[in-house]
């Protein structure tokens, strides 16, 4: 199987379904097909015929009916009660510091903040970005309103992220998440020299990780390409300035600054900084489990070509990998562990992807399809191995 | 006040992103950045079927006039709704709604509200107030109606001696009738106050079809400054007649506002101050789209009910913000004003005013205003 002869089917096929399948009204520009099929199926679903495809996403959409009825007071209570705990572990762990002079207070603070952090990250912010909770009509827990405790702005991260690494799920070259610039994360990505640097480049990026985050969300790429505009740019460099700039000011200024008071200051801030690394290495360590592991995916521009409901669903799950554990390890990775309910229900509400989990899986197994979960330990030695492998030069078996 | 404003600007240095408010919400329910909050104080049960509920505003609230209205948001199920209930205390008090339950709404804050529930507030807002100057009044009210009047009584009639107030207030039984009981006790303290109770239950309607109902109940009637508020119906005929007999009467009605001493009310329609509960704008629900108000931008556009709001506005060349263009990013979220709009994915019609809609997957169902 060739990209070439995939290219000649996908005219051939795409030609044929423009003059027949076109509906007399006039598309959603962006939206899924409403019947047939890729112009290449991605080969672990290509077993799957249309109809299949089609009875594939009614089931999926069921299930996201079925919540959707269900979603009420008792979701409500969830998200603020993560809020609530989140708060008061974010001021214990920075009171905690103001005295880290001793050395119990500088662990427990620490730890207290790393902790508020990461929860902050994963299970609030991400999600509230998501639009999960938009439905609560809260303007205090709405994706518009919310700002987080990561240095990118929320607006510029909700544009790369909700539009253009959900939309385009791991389809080389349009989501950008794949390496996000930095790393050769698919055989399909040409190899240059300076891959070999993946592994080290990996390792700086962990716990730095929302600073990488920032300046990917700026869009360097697409701007040097001409295809975003410099007004664009400068907005999104001074919105970063201005987040960033407060982000700094928090952490390793003013609280450092009230901890002088009692002799802590400097202690105070290795805290912060201890507390953010923590945190980076977290977020970078859940989110390379998301869809690098050995068994996820990647896809052909010629693979959403003509994609229908079913096959976007199809994508989402082949695409991503979940990560085994704890009901405490799950809150603590945002339910990012359930990667693969998430890309199928995005602006669901994270509690509930646990629920779903084991019916998504049902599925994938009546239908032949790979669900890929493991242990986090094993994720991450996964993802690093291919850190590793694609430092070095080498195609597709 | 403004070293409070000052001590937040530098306690937010170390709460960014979150507001120093954010945090004291931790503490007391009524902060918040972003939303006018109220702590309930008390729930008062007035009848069977309407509850008095006071509440402690945060900061940002405003004393309101008597008479006037407040935006208030519950939450059912999880999801905020917002409705408009007329304020019953005094001006000058602490600020309390006076419900009846007459929908989802209305029925979950009257039996479901205890002191320490939060409420979601807009400031005080509405025209139906009191005259600025002295002047006899008229009140005619029907069932929940009674609500900003009663503010307005309560306001006027114990603090002012030179108050003349006559109320004419139609209910379905006594027990039903919202504040009977301390009405009759301010009539019988204030002789400048006449409360005359009129029970549909036993005696029909009140017949507005010609002014010798009125006359019989307060034969002055056309020289005072009248305030009507209660149901549709009720409305439409109190306007009738004052219609009616300024149409009757043209000269009287000019002698009268000769004779007037004061102000800008005389015995003609303009006399009559009209306060309606239903504020919709626009009602719009069907299959076959319609037109698209773009409130910002100043533009119209006629819309099918299967084009999504985005491209119609795009269309149109405004401004508006898109993501995905397939319902999953949440990037192109737009307030609605009015109407309604159907889901593309689901068919599903819906609709609150200040909901926001994805624009990418919602065509208009009946006319749309949207905020942008």
């Amino acid at each position: 199987m060739t990209a070439i002869s995939d290219r000649t089917a996908a005219t051939t096929k795409s030609t044929a379904g423009v003059s027949t399948d076109k509906p007399a009204a006039k598309p959603r520009p962006g939206a899924l097909a409403a019947s047939g099929r890729p112009t290449v199926r991605p080969p672990a679903a290509a077993h799957l015929s249309d109809e299949q495809v089609a009875e594939l996403g009614r089931e999926l959409d069921a299930i996201k009916d079925e919540i959707l009825a269900k979603r009420g007071a008792s979701d409500a209570a969830y998200i603020r009660r993560v809020i609530k705990i989140q708060r008061g572990l974010e001021i214990a762990g920075r009171a905690t510091l103001l005295v880290s002079r001793n050395k119990a207070a500088w662990v427990t603070g620490t730890s207290l903040l790393s902790l508020a952090k990461i929860l902050e990250n994963m299970e609030i912010g991400h999600n509230i970005l998501h639009g999960q909770w938009d439905w609560m009509r809260d303007p205090d827990i709405h994706s518009t309103t919310w700002e987080w405790d990561f240095v990118t702005p929320a607006r510029s991260w909700q544009h790369t992220h909700n539009d253009l690494h959900h939309r385009w799920t791991n389809v080389v070259g349009k989501d950008n998440d794949v390496g996000y610039n930095l790393l050769r994360m698919d055989e399909d990505q040409p190899w240059t020299p300076r891959n070999l640097g993946n592994p080290l480049y990996n390792a700086i990026l962990a716990p730095i990780f929302e600073w990488g985050i920032a300046v990917y969300d700026l869009e360097l790429v697409e701007y040097q390409e001409g295809k975003k505009s410099k007004e664009a740019m400068v907005r999104d460099l001074k919105a970063l300035g201005v987040k960033a700039l407060k982000q700094f000011t928090k952490d390793y200024a003013a609280t450092p600054a009230v901890a002088m008071l009692t002799g802590s200051g400097k202690q105070a801030l290795m805290g912060t900084l201890t507390a953010n690394a923590v945190r980076n290495v977290w977020a970078h360590a859940v989110i390379f489990c998301g869809h690098f592991p050995e068994g996820t995916d990647t896809f052909t521009e010629e693979m959403v070509e003509g994609e229908t409901r079913g096959d976007w669903y199809v994508r989402q799950m082949i695409g991503s990998a979940n990560i085994s554990g704890s009901k405490f390890m799950h809150i603590m990775t945002g339910n990012l562990s359930h990667q693969i309910e998430h890309h199928l229900f995005p602006d669901l509400p994270s509690n509930r992807y646990g629920e779903v989990a084991p019916k998504v899986q049902e599925i994938c197994q009546r239908y032949g399809l790979p669900y890929t979960t493991g242990p986090l330990l094993k994720q991450v030695g996964s993802s690093w191995a291919k850190v590793f492998k694609l430092a070095l030069p080498g195609k597709k078996a | 006040m403004i070293r409070l404003r000052k001590l937040a600007r530098a306690a937010s240095v170390l709460t960014t992103p979150l507001a120093p408010e954010d945090i004291l919400a931790l503490f007391d329910p009524v902060f918040s950045a972003r939303q006018l909050r109220g702590v309930v104080t008390k729930v008062v049960p007035e009848t069977p079927d309407s509850a008095t509920i006071h509440f402690r505003p945060g900061r940002g609230w405003k004393a309101h006039k008597a008479g006037q209205w407040a935006r208030i948001g519950v939450e059912l199920d999880g999801v905020r709704h917002w409705r408009s209930y007329s304020l019953s205390a005094p001006a000058g008090e602490d600020p309390a709604i006076t419900v009846s339950d007459m929908g989802a709404v209305s029925g979950v804050l009257v039996r479901n509200t205890r002191p320490g529930d939060v409420l979601f507030l807009a400031p005080p807002q509405g025209d139906f107030v009191l005259p600025e100057h002295p002047r006899p009044l008229l009140m005619l009210t029907a069932g929940s109606g009674i609500t900003p009047v009663m503010s307005m009584v309560r306001t006027l009639v114990p603090h002012r001696p030179d108050a003349d107030v006559v109320l004419i207030h139609s209910a379905r039984r006594p027990e039903d009738s919202i504040f009977r009981e301390e009405l009759s006790e301010l009539a019988d303290q204030f002789p400048n106050f006449r409360v005359t109770h009129w029970f549909t239950g036993e005696r029909g309607r009140m017949d507005f079809g010609s002014a010798a109902g009125l006359d019989s109940l307060c034969p002055d009637w056309r020289r005072r400054a009248a305030y009507a508020c209660g149901p549709e119906g009720f409305l439409d005929d109190a306007e009738a007649l004052w219609a009616a007999e300024a149409a009757a009467h043209p000269k009287d009605s000019r002698s009268a506002r000769a004779e007037g001493a004061t102000g800008p009310f005389a015995a003609d329609p303009v006399n009559l101050i009209i306060e309606r509960f239903n504020t919709s704008l626009l009602a719009g629900e069907g299959h076959d789209g319609g037109l698209v108000t773009f409130e910002a931008s100043d533009r119209e556009v006629e819309a099918d009910g299967d084009t999504p709001l985005l491209d119609v506005g795009e269309d149109a060349g405004v401004l508006m913000p898109s993501g995905c263009r397939m319902g999953i990013c949440h990037s192109c979220l737009l307030p609605l004003r009015a109407g309604q709009v159907r889901d593309l994915r689901t068919g599903e019609v819906h609709g609150d005013p200040g909901q926001l809609i994805q624009t990418c997957v919602s065509a208009a169902a009946g006319p749309v205003n949207l905020d942008i």
